[in-house]
């Protein structure tokens, strides 16, 4: 009844071709940004800003740009976590060694970075497909796990290996409060998602979409696969790079290789698998879940006062956790964006389907 | 109607109920000291983190039992699993650092990794860190890191002492040139840590030095071991933890390499490490920063307070092992810095910022450590705003098959070397994080 587009007529080509094109949709678009840039940050407590809502946004980031590797252009990677380091650690060497850089130009030149050493990875997938493919993206994860804990110059000859993001600040504000760092990622997550949307309904997230679904016929109908495969690349890997950067510098402030090692490559490919393939919004839901059901999971019990072992909550974790992506696999396989689009579809028809 | 006078009867008294417990643990809460527990029951790790765990939670049960709390405020402690991981442990730190009527008193990362993590964090919150053992080696410069405190010893200790054990063995450093040391490291901050001491050590003394990595959680280590076989070092120095050590020892027997040349650091050092290689493990040594064993006053009290009661956090015939221990000894460290900082600010419960003036002006003495059921245990130790380790002592400890021996006195790491490293170390840092160092001189 309230979801309804009757009445709403798009007069031109723009109108109907406008990223939300029903009106309830704008509303709603308008409501939770306003919550998110007005609302969350007036009302949000410190607990969430640094363990729930920054690692969400960046997550959501970082599964934006393997989605429109793996979702939209259908070349399957494990190599983002070896990506995402890419990024952190140029940030590191461009923040440590110029200092006067504006830290917007460092996180730019940290994505480029990382879609350079994208695009070399991704030369095999001219050749290779499917699991092949992953196996040699793995390749990608590993090398970079090498080389960061071994070529000492990239993290400027600390002994134990782990860097320090240094003091942040842009146009002479120090960034430093949950809220300060909240609101940069909010404001880069929100250009480049709105981005990654454009560029998926344009020219070249079609070519994408025609390699994805048969190439062989997309190279007929003179899609080059070179050229697509290697910009989905990428743009794959400089999101992923911006992601890895704001990871490191806003919410770890310190960090290892480790922390981005193989699982934080597998974790992003679960987000993208249960949020949705070819799904901006997808992205939003596979990060939400995967982040912060663990956690949520985690303190219900403490929470309820029901008292059971540490271990014993952890055990729970898991177990719930699995099952719980387990039955979403089955009722939708298509991803939680999937189950969204059907909600929308019967709230249409509501209360009167046919 | 006489079942709906018996409802609102049976109502009423609920309420009263909840509002007399609500009221009851208001105002307990208002003596309480929270402390959160970082700690890992679950994952590759858990065999050595279950027995720390235990240690720390019965540690602090029995000084609520017997004297309850620290001057009568009690100690509250929750835990919060985090897998060894970075990213849940700074998670769980977020999640337990406002608890309690002062937030957190003090927190132990537990995991060099975390460690690494919360020390950009603790400064803006006002926690300390205790850090026992391990954490950044060049924390121990009080100027700089005002809010870690790796009491007792830091991977730099650890390497020296363990050196100096070797060179006494050999019959003094002269008698090292030449000589091979390898060292299997766990591919991590906390395996990495020694790396720059045991070279600085290589370049002074001419002995070569390799370094050879483990990857995370250290199951797989045959090309290492491979290694060892190829090049037969003199030595090999252990940094493992969890799965890794038992793994690197029963490779070593499979590639023969003498147990008795291999010495693991501290955390390399414990039951869970050893038995899984059965008699293959024999004459593996490992330092030991205290003693093992449940024959010791503070047992005694847990036993009869904890145990006794069907309270531990552990089973009875697990008290007493390495990690147990060593869960003990932090959190007697712990609840002395608490203590000392009651003797400044009030016997209330303290905030993290007082509890680090009661770790600053912490001096631990032999008497003390008598009074409280350690003694043997630990060594004493004074800490400065400088000098936020204390004291860098520990012992060499042998397995003989069935039980840990020490076969060396109390080694002293060499401060005259590691006290410029850690000042070079500490000084980069702060050139990195634009911090300007403490003057420590005018510190009361």
């Amino acid at each position: 009844m309230l979801y309804r587009e009757a009445g709403q007529f798009k007069t031109s080509y723009g109108d109907d071709q406008a990223i939300f094109p029903i009106r309830q949709d704008r509303i709603g678009v308008a409501i939770i940004l306003l919550a998110a840039y007005l609302a969350i940050p007036l009302t949000a407590s410190p607990y969430l800003f640094t363990s729930i809502l920054i690692p969400f946004l960046i997550y959501a980031l970082a599964a934006i740009g393997l989605n429109l590797l793996t979702g939209y252009c259908g070349q399957v990677s494990l190599g983002t976590g070896g990506f995402m380091a890419v990024g952190a650690y140029a940030a590191y060497n461009f923040a440590i060694r110029m200092p006067e850089l504006n830290l917007l130009v460092v996180f730019l030149l940290a994505g480029g970075c990382a879609a350079l050493v994208g695009v070399v990875f991704g030369i095999p997938s001219l050749r290779i497909k499917g699991f092949y493919l992953a196996v040699a993206t793995l390749a990608a994860q590993f090398f970079m796990d090498w080389m960061f804990s071994r070529i000492k110059w990239f993290t400027n000859y600390t002994p134990s290996g782990s860097v320090n993001a240094p003091p942040l600040s842009l146009f002479g504000f120090a960034i430093d409060t949950p809220a300060e760092r909240y609101y940069l990622i909010l404001a880069i997550v929100t250009v480049m998602a709105l981005a990654a949307k454009n560029l998926v309904r344009g020219r070249v997230g079609r070519s994408w979409m025609a390699i994805r679904d048969m190439d062989i016929a997309a190279e007929i109908i003179g899609i080059r696969p070179l050229r697509a495969k290697l910009s989905a690349f990428a743009v794959s890997s400089f999101y992923a790079g911006i992601a890895g950067a704001l990871w490191a510098f806003l919410h770890l402030g310190s960090w290892e290789p480790l922390a981005f090692d193989i699982n934080r490559s597998f974790t992003l490919l679960f987000m993208v698998i249960i949020g949705g393939l070819g799904s901006i919004l997808g992205c939003f839901f596979g990060a939400a879940f995967i982040l912060i059901v663990p956690l949520a999971l985690n303190q219900i019990p403490t929470a309820l006062g029901i008292p059971i072992s540490t271990a014993m909550i952890s055990h729970l974790e898991f177990m719930i956790f699995g099952a719980l992506i387990v039955f979403f696999l089955i009722v939708e396989p298509h991803g939680l964006a999937r189950l969204w689009a059907l909600g929308k579809e019967k709230l249409r028809l509501w209360p009167f389907p046919h | 109607m006489r079942t709906k006078l018996l409802r609102a009867a049976a109502l009423g008294a609920i309420g009263a109920a909840a509002m007399l417990a609500a009221g009851a643990g208001e105002a307990l809460a208002q003596n309480e000291q929270f402390l959160p527990r970082l700690v890992y029951r679950t994952g590759p790790y858990a065999p050595n983190g279950v027995p720390f765990a235990n240690g720390y939670a019965d540690y602090l049960n029995m000084l609520n039992e017997r004297d309850g709390g620290i001057n009568g405020v009690r100690l509250v402690q929750e835990e919060c699993e985090t897998g060894y991981a970075t990213d849940r442990g700074v998670e769980c730190y977020d999640r337990l650092k406002g608890k309690g009527p002062t937030g957190a008193g003090v927190v132990d990362p537990l995991s060099t990794g975390i460690t690494f993590a919360l020390t950009e964090k603790a400064p803006g919150d006002k926690i300390p860190l205790i850090t026992m053992g391990y954490g950044r080696s060049e924390s121990q410069d009080g100027s700089v890191f005002g809010w870690n405190f790796p009491l007792l010893g830091t991977y730099w200790a650890a390497a020296d002492i363990i050196m100096n054990y070797v060179a006494q063995k050999e019959g003094g450093y002269g008698k090292l040139k030449g000589k091979k040391v390898s060292l299997v490291y766990h591919d991590s901050p906390y395996g990495k840590e020694p790396i720059p001491l045991l070279e600085e050590l290589a370049k002074r003394h001419g002995f070569a030095f390799s370094a050879l990595p483990v990857t995370h959680p250290g199951v797989e280590q045959k090309a290492t071991w491979l290694q060892i076989r190829q090049n037969r070092p003199d030595y090999v120095l252990l940094w493992g933890w969890g799965v890794m050590n038992s793994t690197a020892i029963k490779e070593a027997a499979a590639v023969n390499y003498p147990r008795n040349k291999m010495i693991g650091v501290w955390w390399s050092g414990a039951e869970p490490d050893v038995t899984p290689g059965g008699d293959g493990s024999k004459g593996y040594m490992a330092a030991a920063l205290h003693a093992i064993g449940d024959q010791f006053g503070v047992h005694r009290d847990i036993y009869k307070l904890v145990y006794d009661k069907n309270r531990g956090a552990g089973k009875r015939e697990e008290v007493g092992q390495v990690l147990y221990n060593r869960g003990l000894v932090n959190g007697f460290l712990a609840s002395e810095a608490i203590r000392k900082a009651q003797s400044r600010f009030g016997n209330k419960p303290m905030t993290g910022e007082q509890v680090r003036w009661g770790l600053e002006n912490l001096d631990i003495t032999a008497a003390r450590i008598k009074e409280s059921g350690f003694e043997g245990l630990v060594y004493p130790l004074k800490i400065s705003c400088q000098d936020h380790m204390g004291s860098a002592r520990a012992r060499i400890q042998q397995w003989d098959g069935s039980k840990w021996s020490f076969v060396s006195d109390w080694i002293e790491a060499d401060r005259k070397l590691i006290d410029p490293m850690v000042v070079a170390a500490a000084k980069k840092y702060a050139e990195e994080k634009k911090i300007t160092p403490r003057d420590c001189s005018k510190e009361s």
